[in-house]
């Protein structure tokens, strides 16, 4: 079991309390449907599944990904906190390989 | 009795029933995407009733490649414990499999949005549906033709 490249996030490091803000991450992935045939050979399926976002260890993002996920997973989606907090990204495929990704935001 | 069933196991007769069941059993594409479609929506929200709107959808009306269409997806709801969206599908009409996505929400996120970018392998039409905290679904969906198609098969 060998794990993904490292997946890359952007993230304040520093918001306002209760001030919404973004987070943008993309991993490298084939995401390969398993349907497609390069020179007569079936390419064997190789999907991302899920990806987690944890704050403070509460759930606050989970997506199942399926074929029409595009190659090389993108997202962009919005949190607000109260205080400072601990960010956790997970991400796994179907293999069980896994990257991971953690982020302190500071609430000034 | 016994003649009756000896000319059904004839082999023409056998090869008559499978050319037959064939048939009915390779309907149109199209159709065979429309069950699997139905099949996808019935797995993500039950037998739930849906109602149109209160879903912003940003997508380009035309993709010039398939395999990178950047969507955009926006609940018109408040993120609070009271009321949130909890989950949110993302399905295609014509894609060789209808699955997008699926995303699990909380009241953590700061709005029921989510970027991200999916393939199309043809013109066709992207249907979202959003659950909310209190058990309701809204639907909204877009059409978006593709110039190259992405390459899922």
């Amino acid at each position: 079991m060998s794990n993904l490249n490292a997946p890359r996030v952007r993230i304040p490091r520093q918001v306002r309390a209760g001030e919404t803000f973004e987070i943008r991450t993309l991993i490298e992935h084939p995401m390969e449907t398993g349907l497609r045939q390069e020179a007569g050979r079936t390419v064997p399926r190789d999907i991302l599944t899920r990806m987690v976002v944890r704050v403070n260890g509460e759930l606050a993002l989970e997506a199942a990904l399926h074929n029409g996920t595009a190659a090389n997973p993108f997202h962009v989606f919005y949190l607000k906190l109260d205080r400072s907090s601990d960010i956790e990204f997970t991400w796994t495929d179907e293999r069980g390989r896994e990257a991971r990704h953690s982020a302190r935001v500071l609430v000034a | 009795m016994i003649y009756i069933r000896s000319m059904l196991d004839t082999p023409a007769r056998r090869g008559f029933l499978t050319g037959a069941l064939a048939l009915i059993a390779t309907p149109w594409p199209a159709l065979a995407q429309d069950d699997a479609l139905a099949g996808a929506i019935r797995a993500a929200i039950g037998d739930t009733p849906v109602q149109d709107g209160g879903i912003t959808l940003r997508t380009p009306p035309v993709a010039e490649n398939g395999g990178q269409v950047p969507l955009t997806v926006l609940v018109d709801s408040p993120q609070t414990a009271e009321r949130h969206v909890t989950a949110i599908h993302v399905l295609a009409s014509r894609n060789p499999t209808p699955g997008i996505a699926d995303f699990r929400l909380t009241p953590v996120m700061a709005r029921a949005e989510v970027q991200t970018r999916i393939r199309l392998a043809e013109e066709q039409r992207i249907i979202v549906l959003a659950r909310f905290n209190d058990g309701t679904v809204r639907r909204a969906s877009a059409e978006i033709r593709v110039t190259t198609g992405g390459c899922l098969t």
